[in-house]
C-alpha cells in the first residue's frame, strides 16, 4: 500500500506493507536515520515521534494507520543549521555521551515545553519516564531541561 | 485484504465480518512488539483507533479505543491511578482500555477494576448484533476471551451504582515502564468492599472469601485486616514465572488489598 503524510511541514508518501512500524518507514524507506531502532517494544523511547500531536514510540505505530497524518521526527526540531533550544541546551550542558537516546529526548522535551513552557520538575521526571539513557545518568539531561524551563522557551 | 483504517464502527465491522482471519489493531502497544519481536506478518489487520464511536465517553459508557492518557484524567479514581501507571507517557498516548480487554494479558492493569466495578463489556458484529457480556464471562484464560472472530469491543459499560471510594495499587520492580507482578483495586459501595487482583491467575479474580470475611465486620479493627489480608493470599492462585513467585505474588496480594481498604476506610 502505499501511505501519505506530512513529515516536518513536508508531504511524503511510501510503498510500505501496513503491518510495519512507521520506525522502520522512517529510517529504511525515507531516509530519516534520526528516530532510533533500539528495544522495539516501546520501553526506550528513542524512537519518539510526534504525531498528530501525540508523543509516540514509533517503532509500536503501525505505517499503514499513519495516512493523513502530521509527523514531526527529530530531524524537523532544528531550524535549518541552527541548533534549537533544546538541543543547544543539551549540549551545553553534556547531555550526550553514546547518543543513542538524545533524538527521543529532544522530541519529548519538544512535546513537553509545547504543551508547558514551565514545567516543575516532577511533571519534568514523568514526562521524560519513557526515555532511557543508561549513560548520563538524566543528571545532566534534567539540567538542561531545568535551563529551558527557568528561560520559559 | 492487507490493512484497513476503519473510520467508522460500520467500516470495521463490515471488515471485519469479512476478514475474521484480520488482526484488530487500536493502540499497536502489544500488537507492535509481537510484530517486531516475533516477526509475527499479520494476515490482516483492521485498524480501529479512529473509529469515533469507539473514541466516545459518556456516563457509563467508555468507549474501547479511549486512551490511558484520557483515562488519566477521568472522574474514576482508581481507573485514574492505574492509567497513570501503565508503560510511560508514549505507551499511554497510544495504548487503550478496550485493547488492554482484547488482549486479556493475566496482567492487564484495567482488568481488576473492570473486576472490581463489575463492568460489562460491550461487543459487536454483523452476525450477532451487539452482545453485552458480564466480566465474569468475558475472560476466560490466558489471554483467552469470549469474543467471537467477528466481533470488536466497543465500549466498557460501568453498572449505575458505582463505588463510593475505590483504590488502586501495583508491585512491580520500579515505578515506571512495568508490568505488575500484582495488581489490586479495592472499591467500596453500599453494598460494602469489593477485592479484584490481577496477575495472580489466569484471569482477572474476586477475592470472594475475603470480601465476605471484611463486610461481616461491624468495624473493622486491625486483627480482621490482618485476618483479611490472610485470606486474599490464599485465595488467590498465583504462579511462579519470570516476572516473580507464588509466595512474593500471595504475599503481596494480602499486603495490597489490606493497604487499599485502609485508604477506602480513610477517604
Amino acid at each position: 500500500m502505499i501511505v501519505t503524510f506530512t513529515i516536518n511541514g513536508e508531504e511524503r508518501s511510501a510503498t510500505v506493507a501496513g503491518w510495519e512500524s512507521l520506525l522502520t518507514v522512517l529510517r529504511d524507506n525515507l531516509g530519516l536515520a534520526g528516530s532510533k531502532n533500539a528495544c522495539e517494544q516501546g520501553e526506550c523511547g528513542s524512537c519518539s515521534v510526534i504525531v498528530d500531536g501525540a508523543n509516540l514510540c514509533s517503532c509500536l505505530v503501525m505505517v499503514g494507520d499513519c495516512e493523513g497524518t502530521t509527523i514531526t521526527t527529530v530531524e524537523g526540531i532544528a531550524h535549518g543549521s541552527a541548533l534549537h533550544p533544546i538541543q543547544q541546551a543539551i549540549l551545553d550542558e553534556g547531555g550526550v555521551q553514546c547518543g543513542f537516546c538524545t533524538p527521543g529526548f529532544v522530541i519529548t522535551a519538544a512535546h513537553l515545553f509545547a504543551a508547558d513552557p514551565n514545567p516543575d520538575e516532577e511533571t519534568m521526571r514523568e514526562a521524560f519516564s519513557g526515555n532511557i539513557c543508561r549513560c548520563t545518568g538524566y543528571g545532566a539531561l534534567l539540567r538542561a531541561f531545568d535551563r529551558l524551563a527557568e528561560d520559559g522557551t | 485484504m492487507h490493512f484497513l483504517a476503519a473510520g467508522d464502527l460500520s467500516t470495521a465491522l463490515d471488515a471485519r465480518a469479512e476478514h475474521p482471519e484480520a488482526e484488530l489493531l487500536a493502540g499497536g502497544t502489544d500488537l507492535m512488539v509481537e510484530v517486531n519481536l516475533s516477526y509475527h506478518r499479520p494476515a490482516g489487520v483492521i485498524a480501529v483507533r479512529s473509529c469515533e464511536e469507539l473514541l466516545e465517553w459518556e456516563g457509563r459508557r467508555i468507549g474501547a479505543a479511549v486512551t490511558w492518557a484520557r483515562l488519566e484524567d477521568g472522574p474514576h479514581r482508581a481507573l485514574g491511578q492505574l492509567a497513570r501507571t501503565i508503560g510511560s507517557p508514549q505507551i499511554r498516548a497510544a495504548g487503550t482500555l478496550g485493547g488492554n480487554v482484547a488482549t486479556a494479558s493475566p496482567a492487564g492493569d484495567g482488568l481488576p477494576w473492570i473486576a472490581a466495578v463489575d463492568a460489562e463489556i460491550e461487543v459487536a458484529s454483523r452476525s450477532r448484533g451487539t452482545r453485552i457480556i458480564p466480566w465474569t464471562e468475558f475472560f476466560v484464560g490466558v489471554k483467552e476471551t469470549t469474543l467471537a472472530p467477528d466481533e470488536i469491543i466497543t465500549a466498557i459499560l460501568l453498572p449505575e451504582q458505582m463505588p463510593v471510594s475505590q483504590e488502586f495499587a501495583k508491585v512491580g520492580v520500579r515505578n515506571v515502564m512495568v508490568i505488575a507482578m500484582v495488581n489490586c483495586v479495592v472499591a467500596r459501595g453500599d453494598d460494602g468492599f469489593r477485592v479484584a487482583l490481577g496477575s495472580v491467575a489466569p484471569v482477572p479474580i474476586r477475592a470472594y472469601r475475603a470480601e465476605e470475611m471484611i463486610n461481616a465486620e461491624t468495624s473493622i479493627s486491625d486483627a480482621a485486616l490482618t485476618e483479611f489480608a490472610r485470606i486474599v493470599s490464599d485465595e488467590v492462585r498465583p504462579i511462579t514465572d519470570h516476572r516473580s513467585t507464588e509466595a512474593y505474588r500471595r504475599h503481596a496480594s494480602g499486603v495490597l488489598a489490606r493497604r487499599l481498604v485502609e485508604r477506602c476506610l480513610a477517604a
